[in-house]
């Protein structure tokens, strides 16, 4: 077993003297925690499994049933499938039918006290998807429809997989297996263990950090809340557009509003969200403003989840991997698409490499040292996204350069693209650093900066008048 | 759940029956996957259009462009109402780059499509075969219909 706080070269010499072992005929495979990663890690595995012709047995363990309303079969996510995300799953074979998909949604509209500005998708495609994790929010009607986490759990258990609706409660490691206890007493010996039960639970350090020295990622908390507006409201106040705002308020780092079907949710990240923070932004002109009359209505439901901010150190060992938000995932993006880049590189590990800490070492890890990696780079990107909320001519400048860009009709929308790919999640921060200094991009800031805050009378008349949308 | 709703949650672009989604000869960067309803890959001999394939749900078009810069080598049109996903070569080689199996399928597809053609080929470059024995060896009549039989073994097609 590996320890933690040893150094690099140590870990690395436990591992070359780990026996090798890897997934033969027969082999099981348990994994805690049946949301997007583990549904997609068993789906990926018995696929690869079928190209490799190994026999496999894998038990998702999960309590919760993803067709109940509410906190009992909900995630606690905003809910969104990403650009990048809906494309790989697409050429994957994998569709979002429409009984999952909530809304489609074809542009993103930037709310700021300067204005407001849509940003269109090329051909305004449908390139985003709002799903809910569970069947809706508390007291909502019944949906006709199946839930993100439901439909990839069908997915997995047609390729094979078996759902068990037990609570694992304990893990212990004997000889080359590793058992899984749960609540009511069942016990099983597994050769795999796949840890996917994100970090809104005590598991990883209560059960996982029994059988490996697993240092759990930094977290920080969220809000979300889900509000009612009717079918015909959302349709007439937000279209199929998600709404961020970049507002000066303190600690606020990006707040979205997602229309779905009857429901709007909110999702409100940055440091430590608290109620104050909340107060501040239900209090602001541009989220008020959403909402017919300026009023905002109660919401139906709420949670307050939290969000890692950091890697798992080290989120494997022999038998057993951490996959999902328990491992890794990107900063404040993309949550289910990086879900879906760990699960598959574990399940490709696992079937085509082996399941030692080596295999994961080798064939897993470098993929969470890339996302780690780019979260880092992500923490300048919205130090310096922060920087634009707090002065008034940098949002100026910012509003303006889009609103042009989104009016005129040439190919490349510099600013546009870097803030797509912000809210989107859909381009690694590195790549978005990297488009930022652009001398086009550059030299075009400069020039907005300048024109947009230059003549002050003429400023003042834009504002009034109300640039952008 | 009423029309509205099921609009409402597709994804995509909505073509309107016989709207070209890609032309033949355009530049292209991406590929398209069919999300709802059928669309025809046309290649056009001589001023005869040959309709290549029929493609439905799942099926995708235009991969060619995702790994050479070259122009569409035929035409996509919507047969009926159909959605379609647009699959951007930057997402794509992005995730190849990251994961190769993310090819796996298409891969896979295009392996089906090369078995079928070769199969075709072999069937109108025999002799023997139905259509040189009604003496139309000359690709623009029913010989060039034979080889492209729209929706033959094979999932899928072409650019």
């Amino acid at each position: 077993m590996i320890r933690t706080g040893r150094g690099f070269a140590k870990r690395w010499a436990r591992m070359a003297d780990s026996d090798q072992c890897s997934l033969s005929h027969g082999s099981r495979v348990a994994v805690v925690g049946g949301g997007p990663a583990g549904s997609m890690f068993s789906y990926f595995l018995l696929n690869f499994a079928e190209i490799a012709n190994l026999d496999l047995q894998v038990d998702i363990y999960e309590p919760r049933y993803f067709t109940h309303c509410g906190p009992a079969g909900c995630n606690h996510c905003g809910g969104i499938v990403s650009e990048s995300l809906l494309q790989r799953l697409a050429t994957e074979g994998i569709e979002l039918p429409s009984h999952v998909v909530q809304r489609g949604m074809d542009s993103y509209t930037l709310h700021m006290d300067v204005g407001t500005v849509r940003l269109n998708a090329p051909g305004l495609e449908k390139r985003i998807a709002a799903v809910y994790r569970g069947n809706g929010p508390r007291e909502s009607e019944p949906l006709h429809q199946v839930s993100f986490d439901g439909y990839l759990n069908e997915l997995a258990i047609g390729k094979g997989a078996r759902m068990v609706r037990r609570m694992v409660t304990g893990m212990d490691r004997t000889g080359d297996s590793i058992g899984v206890t749960c609540a009511d007493g069942h016990n099983r010996n597994y050769d795999l263990a796949v840890v996917a039960t994100g970090i809104n639970s005590h598991f990883v350090e209560s059960v996982c950090e029994r059988v490996a020295p697993i240092r759990q990622p930094k977290k920080t908390s969220t809000f979300i809340c889900e509000f009612q507006l009717g079918r015909s409201m959302i349709e007439e106040t937000l279209g199929n557009s998600m709404h961020v705002f970049l507002l000066d308020i303190p600690r606020l780092e990006f707040a979205a509003l997602i229309p779905k079907d009857d429901y709007a949710t909110l999702c409100m990240l940055g440091d430590e969200i608290d109620e104050e923070l909340i107060r501040a932004f239900f209090q602001s002109a541009e989220f008020r403003h959403c909402f017919p009359d300026a009023i905002v209505p109660p919401h139906a439901c709420h949670c307050l989840p939290r969000i890692n901010v950091s890697t798992a150190r080290y989120p494997f060992d022999d038998r057993i991997v951490l996959i999902g938000d328990s491992g890794t995932t990107r900063l404040f993006k993309d949550g289910l698409g990086a879900a879906y880049r760990t699960s598959k590189a574990a399940a490709r590990t696992a079937v085509f490499h082996g399941v030692s800490a080596r295999d994961f070492e080798q064939n897993f890890w470098p993929l969470c040292r890339t996302i780690d990696a780019d979260n880092r780079i992500g923490k300048f990107v919205f130090s310096v996204s922060g920087l634009i909320q707090k002065a008034r001519f940098s949002r100026r400048a910012v509003l303006r350069m889009t609103a042009l860009e989104q009016a005129g009709d040439s190919d490349r929308k510099r600013m546009s693209e870097i803030l797509w790919d912000i809210f989107s999640g859909s381009a690694p921060y590195r790549e978005i650093l990297g488009r930022a200094f652009h001398p086009a991009y550059v030299g075009g800031l400069i020039w907005n900066l300048a024109a947009s805050n230059w003549p002050p009378v003429q400023r003042r008349d834009a504002e009034t008048a109300g640039q952008g949308v | 759940m009423g029309c509205l709703g099921v609009a409402m949650a597709d994804l995509g672009r909505l073509y309107q029956d016989g709207e070209i989604i890609v032309r033949e000869g355009d530049p292209g960067d991406c590929m398209y996957v069919v999300q709802k309803g059928r669309v025809d890959v046309i290649a056009n001999f001589g001023g005869d259009e040959v309709v290549l394939r029929s493609l439905g749900r799942n099926d995708f078009f235009g991969e060619m462009a995702l790994f050479e810069r070259d122009v569409r080598t035929s035409t996509a049109r919507a047969v009926g109402q159909a959605r379609i996903l647009t699959v951007d070569r930057r997402t794509f080689l992005r995730g190849i780059s990251e994961d190769p199996s993310l090819a796996l399928r298409m891969v896979k597809i295009m392996s089906h499509r090369i078995k079928d053609l070769t199969g075709r080929l072999a069937a109108y470059e025999n002799p023997l075969s139905e259509g040189r024995a009604r003496g139309s060896p000359v690709p623009g009549d029913g010989a060039r219909q034979r080889i492209a039989r729209p929706g033959a073994a094979g999932p899928g097609l072409q650019e």
